[in-house]
């Protein structure tokens, strides 16, 4: 009934396939590295590498205190499906394996190996570039994208090789290219565009091989005109603009987001709990498709990416190619800042960025964005919270439609039955709500605070279920013992009172043998003797 | 270390920046009032905005909160929203007493801004109308309207607003005159038709429009609420929803039923510009506190009100049912609020998880 809905209001274009729910059409800008050329980062001496920089699961280190490595060399190797390998991102020595702080607002540590640069920046060869990929079977060049350690470098760092495959009971229709600015100020994916089209183009083009897809399209937003000419420019130049094209979208945050994008695109909506896949999409970041053409047609690891670094404080703001495991401080002194004491940093834009404890993490795949910022600068953004005014102004740009509000404030009476009711999970924590609040309530903060708090009541359950289950099993078995040795019991007094009346019957026997006794005494003697 | 959650950046918009944008929105319609009652507008509004402040302030101190909140304009606002639903004519004492119920009971005793289930205005003007129903429907002739002007210099404004008519040597009837809608309402009830009703009240549109008809202070000029309305629309300071429903549903419902009895039942573009529905509709159901959050509900919201004004306003004793309606839907938001909500990204229609 309300798809038909749906589709008469599409074919009456009453819905425009060009927006998403909600969203923020002025979200403050700062582009002050818009238009800046990229910019190599130098290679540190020391490089960090941490275990797991996806998401799923963490790698096994491959190598030992003392190896010499290669640039592009794995040195940790994937473990379980959801994952995939790390690679060191220069030649050097491992000197050692120990847990080290990565870019997380907790502050917590994870296994890291740290690499000695020696300066001469040998790359390892084992990978061989297979320029003729159109002729190469699917499955190795999955292969080859898995083992070159490529995740979605939008921010996400969802193992890549994942959404890359042809399922004939979900045939992929459209690969979208997402060259939407994940934050508003960052500028890494629309320098990126500008500089690599080709190589952005050929790595679509080789997803596009991957997972048959009838066409692919590359969105922008309005915002970045530039890169459309530049990206149109190149699909002619490669005679490409009858497989792609590419879709100029109006500005608003958060348009970068992968639901939101496909959204805005093809005006359907991923169902909740399913990947895009399930409406016929596959959607990667412009970062991610270079990484793909340098792994495939390079035969290049992923060990270097691309940042805007940014803030207030940054005397040379820039969009750099970082090494990854580069040092947050070594790139921030690269970039001009010298007080180190008076800065805050945040990894990742100013909407979603997440506030580091450290200066000392390194770089890592999902790191697009490094912004230091003045202390005082970040703590007159967090205003103290005022009453909520009921305005509604949270739910009017939420990109999921929910009642942020009410959300929060269940998440803040710790009501958190009522805030899942409310659908809690289906937050994207993008952070819109906060930006437009006129209480400046921090209502994802406490939508976080609610999704651990169900998360560990949700343990608690578990755990009590198990431990209830091994109470109730132990139970059981004391129960069965207790049957058990009543069972022995009962045959044992069974025993007992058969042996007790074979016992007596016998009495009763000798009893009235004895009546016949002195016969026997008397004749006993006669035979013995 | 201070623990602080992304966004690291803010849109720049505050309560104050809410609040103060619809003081000014209502300024056209407070310049209005003042043109048609003069000096006794300008008692009024002083009188209920001060003494709304001052309660806020002493509320804030007695309760332990931070003082400094009495300039968030919500109590100014409450205070100007009150004046201009009061008839000009109301005796000094029941302002000052509807002032002081609005912020204390109506507010404060809820827990402040922000908890309040009722729009505080509207109840303190709800409390005064049942309490005091002769006083709150006796309607000054408006200054530009055939009223004596003598009447309207300071001295004698000053008196008749501190100690009534009497003061000034006049007696109720001389000096009031009956609302388009309490006119037509006595009327129906002794059988003459609408139209007829319209016709002896020397009824015109334009003038229901541009403002000279009796009525409470701020309801003069649909004119002037408009363009306040209109401009909180515009900078998204309210939204459209609830103006847009509450008015499309009056004008749905008046003009059906006006097509079916014309003598029976009043014309909708009369009942759009009588009486309090335009300054309730923009300024009074819009109450962010106590409306819904959603767009979706605030739709239903709007309903419900234009639905209770229409039917307070022809069925109802009381000639005018627009604030009763708000105060009645506000009952009903947590309701709302519960039982109507937006699709969820993702999700079907009334399907979840």
């Amino acid at each position: 009934m309300f798809d038909l809905w749906d589709k008469i209001q599409q074919s009456l274009h009453l819905k425009s396939q060009r927006h998403f729910t909600g969203g923020i059409v002025h979200a403050r800008q700062y582009k002050i590295t818009a238009h800046q050329p990229i910019i190599t980062c130098p290679v540190p001496d020391v490089l960090i590498h941490p275990i797991k920089q996806h998401i799923g699961e963490p790698c096994e280190p491959l190598v030992k205190v003392g190896d010499r490595v290669l640039r592009g060399q794995m040195i940790a190797k994937a473990q379980g499906y959801l994952s995939v390998p790390v690679h060191a991102s220069t030649s050097g020595t491992v000197f050692k394996i120990e847990d080290h702080t990565i870019p997380h607002p907790s502050g917590m540590g994870l296994p890291s190996i740290f690499i000695k640069a020696d300066g001469l920046d040998e790359v390892d060869e084992s990978l061989h570039p297979l320029p003729n990929y159109r002729s190469v079977d699917a499955v190795e060049l999955r292969e080859r994208i898995r083992n070159a350690g490529i995740a979605g470098l939008g921010g996400a760092v969802f193992p890549t090789f994942i959404k890359l495959v042809h399922d004939h009971h979900n045939p992929v229709e459209t690969v979208i290219l997402n060259g939407i600015e994940c934050e508003p100020w960052l500028t890494n994916d629309h320098q990126l565009m500008v500089e690599k089209a080709h190589e952005i183009i050929s790595g679509m083009d080789i997803v596009l091989h991957l997972v048959e897809a009838k066409q692919g399209i590359i969105a922008i937003e309005d915002n970045t005109l530039d890169a459309v000419e530049v990206m149109q420019k190149a699909l002619v130049d490669m005679g490409l603009t009858e497989l792609i094209r590419v879709q100029v979208l109006p500005t608003k945050y958060p348009q970068g987001g992968e639901k939101q994008l496909i959204q805005a695109i093809t005006g359907k909506e991923v169902p909740a709990g399913r990947l895009p896949l399930h409406v016929g999409v596959v959607s990667f970041n412009v970062g991610t498709s270079k990484a793909i053409y340098d792994a495939v047609c390079l035969g290049e690891a992923l060990t270097e990416r691309i940042i805007t670094v940014s803030g207030d404080i940054v005397e040379k703001p820039a969009n750099m190619v970082v090494r990854l495991g580069t040092s947050m401080r070594f790139l921030l002194s690269e970039c001009g800042v010298a007080d180190f004491d008076n800065l805050k940093i945040i990894h990742g834009g100013p909407m979603m960025g997440e506030l580091m404890s450290s200066i000392d993490v390194p770089v890592v795949k999902a790191s697009n964005g490094i912004l230091a910022m003045q202390r005082q600068t970040i703590m007159q953004a967090h205003h103290e919270e005022e009453p909520c005014i009921r305005c509604g102004d949270c739910g009017d740009v939420c990109p999921a439609a929910l009642i942020p509000n009410l959300l929060a404030k269940h998440c803040k009476e710790d009501q958190f039955e009522r805030a899942e009711d409310y659908q809690l999970f289906d937050c994207i924590e993008c952070g819109a709500c906060s930006y437009v609040c006129p209480s400046h309530i921090p209502l994802v903060h406490y939508f976080r605070y609610g999704k651990g708090q169900v998360a560990q009541i949700q343990r608690e359950k578990t755990f009590a279920e198990e431990s209830r289950m091994r109470s109730d099993k132990r139970d059981a078995r004391l129960a069965q013992e207790l049957a058990e040795k009543e069972e022995k019991r009962r045959i044992a007094q069974e025993k007992k009172e058969a042996r007790a009346k074979a016992l007596a019957e016998q009495e009763a026997k000798k009893a009235a043998e004895e009546v016949d006794a002195p016969k026997t005494i008397e004749n006993k003697p006669e035979e013995t003797s | 270390m201070i623990f602080l959650s992304s966004p690291h950046q803010h849109g720049g918009n505050s309560i104050q920046l809410t609040m103060y944008s619809v003081i000014i929105a209502l300024l056209p319609a407070a310049m209005v009032s003042v043109y048609l009652y003069g000096w006794l507008a300008v008692f009024l509004l002083s009188l209920c905005i001060g003494a709304c402040l001052l309660t806020e302030y002493m509320c804030l101190y007695w309760m332990g909160k931070n003082t400094n909140r009495v300039w968030d304009g919500s109590a100014a606002l409450t205070g100007l929203l009150l004046a201009l639903t009061l008839p000009a004519a109301i005796p000094a004492w029941m302002a000052l007493f509807a002032s002081i119920f609005a912020i204390v009971l109506g507010k404060q005793l809820y827990g402040g801004l922000g908890f309040n289930p009722f729009n505080p205005a509207l109840a303190a003007r709800v409390v005064l109308l049942i309490s005091f129903p002769l006083q709150m429907t006796t309607w000054l002739i408006p200054m530009h309207a055939g009223a004596t002007l003598e009447m309207y210099d300071f001295v004698t404004s000053l008196k008749f607003f501190l100690f009534g008519p009497d003061a000034i040597q006049q007696t109720w009837d001389a000096v009031s005159m009956a609302s388009p809608l309490g006119y037509v309402k006595t009327e129906l009830t002794q059988g003459v038709t609408v139209g007829e009703a319209l016709v002896n009240y020397n009824y015109s549109t334009l003038h229901a429009f541009i403002g000279r008809e009796a009525g409470s202070l701020g309801e003069g000029s649909a004119l002037a609420l408009l363009m306040g309305g209109i401009w909180l629309m515009a900078r998204h300071t309210i939204s459209w929803h609830i103006p847009v429903s509450y008015l499309a549903t009056v004008a749905l419902i008046a003009g059906l039923f006006n097509l079916i009895n014309p003598d029976l039942y009043a014309p909708p573009l009369f009942h759009l510009l009588a009486g309090g529905l335009i300054l309730c509709a923009f300024f009074m159901a819009t109450d962010p506190v106590s409306s819904p959050s959603s767009g979706i509900g605030k739709l239903v919201f709007g309903f419900g009100c234009g639905l209770l004004t229409w039917v307070i306003r022809t069925f109802g004793n009381y000639p005018e049912g627009a604030m009763f309606s708000v105060v009645l839907m506000n009952c009903a938001v947590p309701l709302i609020d519960y039982y109507v909500r937006p699709r969820v990204y993702g999700y079907k229609r009334g399907s979840k998880a």
